[in-house]
């Protein structure tokens, strides 16, 4: 005979306001099979638990309803009350009559008896739970880093340092991001370079981590805790380990107009390169597409002149296996380019360039050994408009949100500028300057007070050549609309900040959810920031939304602080609520016909095949098979299953039926 | 005479009746050259432009809306409407009439039903769809001058509405030229204000703002300066010219369907280009007439 608990919360005014407690606890104590209920204040503080488990040990309670909140809220402390109290946690249900009843209705005599019918339902469910073990996992303290940028750096760093091992998984054939292209950094103006390039170093040096550079993560299943890995390395078709990084090949190779892409296009690079000279591994890569060995068949100059034999012509793409705890995602962003302004002239004009390739121009290691010359003819502007928000803060082009960074780097871009050209004159349309942050403001300040930056607030409307010069065309919205046109030698685009090319493609593989603009989406805004919704997989750095590199750094820091946490059990707990294949006596063995149905929707791959064999060891049937490790318990292949041979543990068919039962019933 | 083999509607609006006259009647003899019968929109009356919209936006919708009515009610499916204004006022009401509520007070006020399905085209996709196909074969007299395309504020824009062309740097036009001849310019000011509606009361303003564009289309080498909206050429022609601050002669501006009408050898009066301010010479910008060509005859019933 059940004996069922109902504990019937007020949540204060939440749910009292709408809902007579009282008497919803008062018609539920007449529901048969019900011991006891009561209803209190605040039943999730300290006296309300105790009033759970007190009428646990006086009734004897076979189960237990709390009706207060939404289960998300806090079903893991009513069963952990439960479970102190010698129940076991999974028979305790929540009935949610604050965000399903209280919230959503006028106080009435209906309000009252839904949070009652809500009540009813979940008693007969209860009657139907029996006590579940969690399940245990074991802990695989292997951390998967990808993205190589100053985020990636950071993460890797925190959590080798703690004593885990990390995978470090770079796309590109060098390590560094974003940030080993800037020039000087805001708000102190110091060297990009020499801030991040010990650190890239350290991480290449670090006995607990190992450097996957030109690679990819090909895919990725598993779970917390026991993640499996796919990782493609990418064929340099150079030997990394006996390469010394010499660099004769770089420099005799006879492909030499491709497109540098480190220094943004504004210079060439060979087709056999090393992407710049601090790169860690400082170790060149053919670029296949361009190398004229792979075109014409003919060639091979870089390995003639090899003096140890590094060069290899045949080596393949090569696949790693394994496994691992948690990932931590730092993918990067990437920036729009000037052809996605037709109003600026659709890239077309070589005088306008976008931030990126200012900062190459800007820095000491760049194609102008770091004086301002403009790309069309080496000349030294006197006169930069800068355009910030060119595509953010702009719907109509797509791109409704704040880019966050362009702000304070276009600032910086003005006074880099000031320093080296003294009669230089920077101009500055903007919408708004946000420059919030530690010394942020002060420095856009000293931007306009001290270097004389001239900020125009207002927006460009067209750039175009006339004479060899650049008419910037705009409005001066402080002096009420009045139309400005500067005569400009360049033109410098603070273009919005974007998701990194195959953003959408990795999330999908990795099961993390994105958002429009295929940003990785934190589970929670405020509490979960650097957390996907995908248990074990970490987020830090720009991957998320705009991030500058403070930002990033300390979000790497955190996602790290969170891998280090779970790395400090030896063992997971798992929620036993996971869907199984039903069993009967032989024959039939289970009413699983061997469809597999379930199979092909189980968004887990966690449902396999299992032979079922006689004595001599002959199969004679195949049923499906799910693997506890693996299942989620979203019960998709339920509700897929033709002969109603899989259930799911704590929403079984009958206990379901049973809440629809009661719920009919007045 | 060409066959008369296909019927699109057309509504000429009130410039096309007026000030652009040679507007209409290029478009009919190009319409007619190539086998097509333009039909007015029967009993049709002023689209509202400018002034309507911004006085009464009820007024706005139901003056194009019975234009519309109309049309459908005369069987018409494709509309072309000529004038960039016009246009513009339609393909906005159209969109308006989307929305169900809109619709059902529309309708009340023009007591008229107003059907689904008829579309609304500007010059330029009018001579995509209908001209361009067979234009090739009828081309006599190829362009060696160099054209700018002046497109103007109203057959672009608002992107959202009519998806017609890049909005910041338009093509369509272009394409159609630079199957004439030699070609069209690159330049900046193919979507530039040209002054519009503020000729009679700022002259001065609209003065400055064609002269610009026609002294930029100069400038970069263009010999004349095509359009396909009436207020765009009687700004250029007439504001445009007279404060260019140039010394170089005044450039003939002329409408698409003048230029293509020149093309396939329509004569003066067919094309109407004796109707400029500043002359047009088509010795100065395509070949030569061939001889011995039969003229396509001008429709006179229409």
């Amino acid at each position: 005979m059940a004996r069922i608990g109902v504990f019937v919360c007020h949540c204060g005014e939440n749910i009292a306001a709408t809902v007579d407690c009282g008497k919803v606890a008062l018609q539920a104590s007449k529901l048969p099979g019900v011991a006891v209920a009561i209803d209190y204040k605040y039943m999730c503080s300290d006296p309300g638990q105790t009033k759970i488990k007190e009428a646990i040990k006086e009734h004897n309670l076979t189960g237990v309803v709390v009706s207060a909140c939404s289960p998300r809220m806090h079903e893991g402390t009513f069963r952990k009350a439960c479970s102190e109290a010698g129940l076991n946690a999974y028979l305790c249900e929540m009935a949610n009559i604050r965000e399903q009843c209280s919230w959503v209705h006028e106080k009435s005599e209906q309000t009252t008896q839904k949070a009652y019918e809500l009540v009813r339902t979940l008693v007969e469910k209860v009657k139907l739970n029996h006590p579940l073990d969690p399940i245990k996992v074991p802990v695989n303290k292997t951390a998967v880093v990808i993205g190589g940028g100053v985020a990636g750096i950071q993460a890797s760093l925190d959590i080798a340092n703690a004593g885990h091992h990390v995978v470090l998984v770079e796309r590109e054939p060098s390590i560094g991001g974003h940030m080993s292209q800037l020039s000087e950094t805001f708000p102190t103006l110091d060297c990009s370079q020499c801030i991040l390039t010990p650190r890239m170093v350290e991480v290449a040096q670090h006995p607990n981590i190992t450097l996957y550079s030109y690679s990819e993560v090909e895919a990725v299943d598993g779970f917390i805790g026991n993640f499996n890995v796919t990782i493609r390395r990418k064929a340099r078709y150079v030997d990394e380990k006996t390469c010394t990084g010499c660099g004769t090949c770089t420099t005799k190779c006879p492909t030499k107009d491709i497109p540098n892409e480190f220094e943004q296009n504004l210079t060439t690079r060979r087709a056999i390169y090393v992407p710049f000279p601090q790169a860690v591994p400082n170790k060149p890569v053919i670029d296949r597409e361009h190398c004229r060995y792979f075109n014409t068949g003919k060639c091979k100059v870089c390995q003639a002149v090899c003096p140890i034999d590094a060069i290899h012509f045949d080596q393949e793409d090569e696949r790693i296996q394994l496994n691992a705890g948690a990932i931590v995602l730092a993918t990067g962003f990437d920036i729009k380019r000037t052809d996605f302004f037709p109003e600026y002239g659709y890239g077309k004009y070589p005088d306008v360039i976008d931030g990126l390739q200012f900062e190459r121009l800007a820095s000491a290691s760049g194609p102008t050994q770091g004086e301002i010359r403009r790309p069309s003819d080496g000349q030294i502007p006197k006169t930069i408009v800068f355009v910030a928000c060119s595509g953010s803060r702009d719907a109509a082009k797509g791109i409704p949100y704040c880019s966050k960074i362009c702000c304070m780097y276009t600032a910086k871009h003005t006074m880099l500028y000031k320093h080296k050209v003294h009669d230089g004159i920077p101009y500055v349309f903007y919408m708004d300057i946000r420059a919030a942050g530690k010394n942020y403001d002060e420095f856009t300040r000293r931007a306009i007070e001290e270097d004389g930056a001239r900020y125009i607030r207002g927006r460009v409307s067209t750039i175009f050549e006339e004479k060899g010069q650049l008419i910037v065309r705009g409005a001066d919205t402080l002096l009420g609309g009045r139309p400005v046109e500067i005569k400009a030698d360049m033109v410098v685009l603070a273009t919005a900040a974007i998701a990194n090319t195959g953003a959408a493609t990795l999330a999908q593989t990795l099961h993390v959810s994105y958002d429009a603009y295929h940003f990785f989406s934190e589970a929670h805004p405020k509490l979960k920031p650097v957390e996907t919704n995908t248990a074990g997989i970490f987020l830090a750095g720009a991957c998320q939304a705009p991030k500058d590199i403070p930002e990033s750094v300390a979000a790497a820091s955190g996602a790290a602080a969170k891998v280090i946490g779970l790395f400090s059990n030896n063992e997971l707990t798992r929620d036993p609520l996971v869907a199984s294949v039903k069993r009967t006596p032989a024959p039939p063995f289970s009413t699983c016909m061997g469809c597999m149905m379930c199979v092909s929707v189980c968004p887990y791959q966690a449902i396999g095949q299992e032979e079922i064999r006689d004595r001599q060891g002959k199969v004679i049937k195949v049923i499906a098979y799910i693997n506890p490790g693996l299942c989620q318990g979203c019960g998709t292949c339920v509700s897929v299953c033709k002969s109603k041979s899989i259930d799911l543990e704590g929403y079984s068919n009958l206990q379901l039926l049973a809440e629809v039962e009661a719920s009919l019933h007045s | 005479m060409s066959e008369i083999n296909k019927r699109v509607g057309f509504y000429p609006g009130c410039s096309l009746n007026g000030t652009a006259s040679e507007y209409k009647t290029s478009v009919l003899s190009l319409a007619n050259a190539f086998g097509i019968e333009l039909e007015e929109v029967p009993d049709w009356n002023c689209c509202g432009a400018t002034a309507a919209h911004n006085l009464n936006k009820n007024l706005s919708l139901a003056l194009p809306a019975r234009v519309l009515a109309n049309a459908a009610e005369a069987g018409m499916k494709d509309i072309l409407v000529p004038c960039a204004s016009c246009y513009n006022r339609l393909a906005l009401t159209l969109h308006a009439l989307q929305d169900e509520s809109v619709r059902a007070e529309v309708e009340a006020l023009i007591a008229k039903p107003l059907d689904a399905g008829i579309r609304v085209m500007n010059m330029i996709q009018f001579v995509q769809e209908y001209i361009q196909p067979h234009l090739d074969e009828k081309i006599q007299r190829p362009f060696f001058a160099k054209t700018a395309c002046y497109y103007g504020c109203l057959l672009v824009r608002p992107h959202e509405v009519l998806h017609f062309d890049r909005t910041e740097d338009p093509q369509s036009m272009d394409e159609v030229m630079q199957t004439l001849g030699v070609g069209t310019i690159d330049w900046p000011y193919k979507t530039e204000c040209c002054g519009a509606g503020l000729t009679m009361s700022r002259t001065d303003l609209v003065s400055k703002l064609s002269g610009n564009i026609v002294a930029d289309a100069a400038e970069r080498g263009a010999q004349a300066i095509v359009v396909a909206c009436p207020m765009c050429h009687a700004n250029l022609d007439m504001r445009g010219q007279q404060s260019s601050g140039k010394d170089t002669a005044p450039i003939p501006i002329l409408y698409l369907s003048q230029a293509l009408g020149m093309a396939i050898g329509l004569d003066e009066k067919q094309t109407g280009i004796g109707h400029h301010l500043t002359p047009v010479k088509p010795e100065l910008l395509c070949a030569k007439q061939p001889e011995q060509i039969v003229q396509p005859e001008f429709k006179k019933e229409v």
